[in-house]
């Protein structure tokens, strides 16, 4: 399990047991306008993967491409339009379908953007952390909780732990804070944490620190990274498999370090070469297409990318294609590979 | 070099203080540097770093509690510290303009794109209402937008088109100078990418100079000539964009490096930099970065090193000796 980043995780397992997280169809739309005039935004249009154990996996795209909604989805903060998650094979929404049991938010946790406001102001870190344990009666006595949220301070870095407990969100830097917000997210001993932009309000010379204790926690605690993103190189710095989404669709997935060399979707080859990326070469190839994502509410059918793409055919404005596979672990939905 | 043409600006020994009640914070401390004509000047460092306030002090723009309590601004030969009343105001936007950070919603969100262009126009060129027209339009062409769009509300445009408008706005009276503070940082990649090669296109037909800020090292590489580094508050290293990625020599300058992940090449493991950067209330004695230096030798300085050439138009501010120099410390 001892890998650095570079390698590629084999799957363990396989035939019979259930993934750890499984996503299927996932749909989400928001209503909007008045009650008599009522639209719908397509946030989140059918959208599945697998996320297991000690695997970090990304979620890249744009603002408005419905990453967050996603994540969001997966935490059951929102209520799903369509779709199953499951949970080691077992559909939570036909479980608990209004609201997320307490035992569903103990296994599945989220940490968020803005470390300023996830934490409460006026409360001590020992005791933000200290209040958890208890909902979730990790530990039975104040003593033990006190303990047990020393350890997680030092889990996460923030050392020395005695000292850093009586401490107050605003005597820490962004860097600290976003660290207590995973300290606190490790607090129920989660399988699953979906990290939604955790490192893009921070200073720069603090976001690899960031990175790399999510990477120590994903191989020496096994625990399943959802890695919402829009910069494509941290997500190839730390995401096993990374997805790409564009209006709502993954539309390419497929391990990080091949997607990103060989990328087949337009899309996904429009976005690598507007990444800044000096090592290449000075002022590098040109941006191929204008445009910004299309208006999410009632969209026409077929591929949301069409309108921008060089090699729009008369297929793409009609249907959104299907998956295909273009080799192991990588496949994407684009009307260009739908005939081969 | 630096004496054959006449900088557009010049900065000397620069020093800004924000007077809190807590005591003065040396935001900017003993900074200098020359923007040459048609130069693209980086201007890098992290959030608090000092690098915004510079901008502010050039156009004269500080709010209280900030003063400038020191040093030299020269816009070609002449000290904008010194410029009074009428002679600021005809300095501002008609010499140098600024796109500000989140510029985007800059824009007044209550008036017409047009006006807001056309108000630049007869207030400082004091053309009429229909000429200031005829060049809101040409404006537009420019920045590539729709001449339709100029009846619309800023809110009716996309954030990407919004920032095309601020950059028609501060392009409106030729300026020899633009700084752009983190102008696509709000931004998504593609735009941003779209934005900046029009910017250097631009550049090139009107041939200003740029002053561009961004904490995004990767970015700025690519798009300046030369490059600042700042470091809480003072200038740290100063080089060709490609000596910074090619030969980095302060150590914060590499710990930055080694914080953006390649999207290309091998994936390595990044280390960042330890700490945070340091509360300027009570900075660290000597060297502002030896608390979180990797390459700190134990020496105590009581003044911070200043920048010195060590190779060619490469400068840097470290008591460290450097390969092919005599002596580090001065």
């Amino acid at each position: 399990m001892q890998t650095q980043p570079g390698s590629q995780q084999t799957q363990p397992g396989g035939a019979g047991r259930a993934p750890l997280l499984e996503v299927r169809g996932l749909v989400k739309h928001f209503p909007v306008g008045s009650p008599l005039d009522r639209k719908h935004l397509h946030a989140v249009n059918d959208v599945s993967f697998v996320l297991d154990r000690g695997e970090v996996v990304a979620l890249v795209g744009e603002s408005g491409s419905g990453k967050s909604t996603t994540a969001r989805l997966i935490a059951r903060l929102y209520v799903p339009t369509r779709g199953e998650i499951l949970l080691d094979g077992k559909d939570v929404l036909k479980a608990e379908p209004r609201k997320a049991s307490l035992a569903y938010r103990r296994r599945v946790q989220m940490i968020f953007q803005d470390p300023f406001g996830s934490l409460s102001p006026n409360q001590s870190i020992g005791l933000q952390l200290e209040r958890p344990i208890l909902i979730h009666k990790r530990a039975l006595s104040k003593a033990a909780a006190k303990q047990m949220v020393y350890e997680l301070l030092e889990t996460a870095g923030l050392n020395p732990p005695e000292e850093m407990a009586d401490k107050f969100p605003f005597e820490l830097s962004g860097g600290q804070r976003q660290r207590v917000a995973i300290a606190r997210a490790l607090a129920v001993e989660p399988e699953i944490i979906l990290a939604d932009e955790p490192i893009s309000m921070l200073d720069v010379s603090i976001r690899m620190g960031v990175l790399n204790l999510m990477y120590k926690l994903k191989e020496e605690n096994g625990i399943g990274f959802l890695y919402i993103t829009h910069d494509l190189a941290s997500a190839r710095y730390i995401a096993d498999r990374t997805m790409v989404m564009y209006a709502g669709h993954v539309v390419e997935s497929g391990e990080s370090v091949r997607l990103m060399e060989n990328p087949q979707h337009p899309y996904t080859q429009l976005l690598l070469s507007a990444v800044p990326n000096p090592r290449a070469g000075l002022r590098t190839q040109e941006v191929q297409a204008r445009g910004e994502i299309p208006s999410l509410i009632d969209p026409p059918p077929g591929c949301p990318f069409a309108p921008r793409c060089a090699h729009a055919m008369d297929a793409c404005m009609q249907t959104m294609p299907a998956e295909q596979t273009i080799e192991k672990d990588h496949w994407l939905r684009c009307h260009l590979f739908a005939s081969k | 070099m630096e004496k054959s043409v006449e900088p557009v600006l010049d900065i000397r020994d620069l020093y800004v203080e924000y007077l809190t009640d807590r005591g003065p914070v040396r935001a900017v401390e003993g900074v200098s540097f020359a923007i040459q004509p048609g130069e693209v000047f980086g201007l890098a460092g992290e959030s608090a770093c000092g690098k915004s306030t510079i901008a502010h002090s050039i156009l004269r723009v500080l709010r209280p509690p900030a003063v400038i309590t020191g040093g030299q601004i020269l816009y070609k030969g002449s000290d904008v510290l010194k410029m009074e009343g009428s002679t600021i105001e005809g300095f501002r936007w008609a010499e140098v303009s600024m796109v500000f950070q989140s510029a985007m919603n800059s824009l007044n969100p209550v008036v017409k794109i047009e006006h807001q262009l056309t108000d630049v126009l007869m207030k400082h060129l004091g053309v009429d209402r229909s000429e200031a027209r005829k060049r809101a339009e040409e404006l537009m062409d420019v920045v590539n937008i729709d001449k339709q769009r100029l009846a619309a509300y800023p809110h009716e445009l996309s954030g990407g088109m919004r920032q095309r408008v601020v950059i028609a706005i501060a392009l409106a009276l030729k300026p020899s100078l633009m700084i752009m503070d983190e102008p696509t940082t709000a931004l998504d990649v593609v735009v941003q990418k779209d934005i900046l090669q029009q910017i250097n296109q631009l550049k090139k037909e009107y041939g200003f100079s740029i002053l561009f800020i961004t904490h995004d090292l990767s970015l700025m590489v690519e798009f300046s000539d030369r490059i600042g580094i700042m470091y809480a508050g003072q200038l740290v290293e100063l080089a060709p964009a490609g000596k910074i990625l090619s030969e980095p020599l302060h150590p914060y300058t590499k710990g930055l490096l080694s914080s953006f992940p390649s999207i290309t090449g091998a994936r390595a493991k990044l280390s960042g930099i330890p700490g945070a950067p340091p509360n300027l209330l009570d900075p660290p004695i000597g060297c502002r970065f030896k608390p979180r230096c990797a390459e700190w030798e134990g020496l105590e300085m009581e003044k911070s090193p200043r920048l010195r050439e060590v190779a060619p138009g490469h400068m840097v501010a470290c008591p460290c000796n450097f390969p092919g120099e005599a002596s580090g410390v001065n």
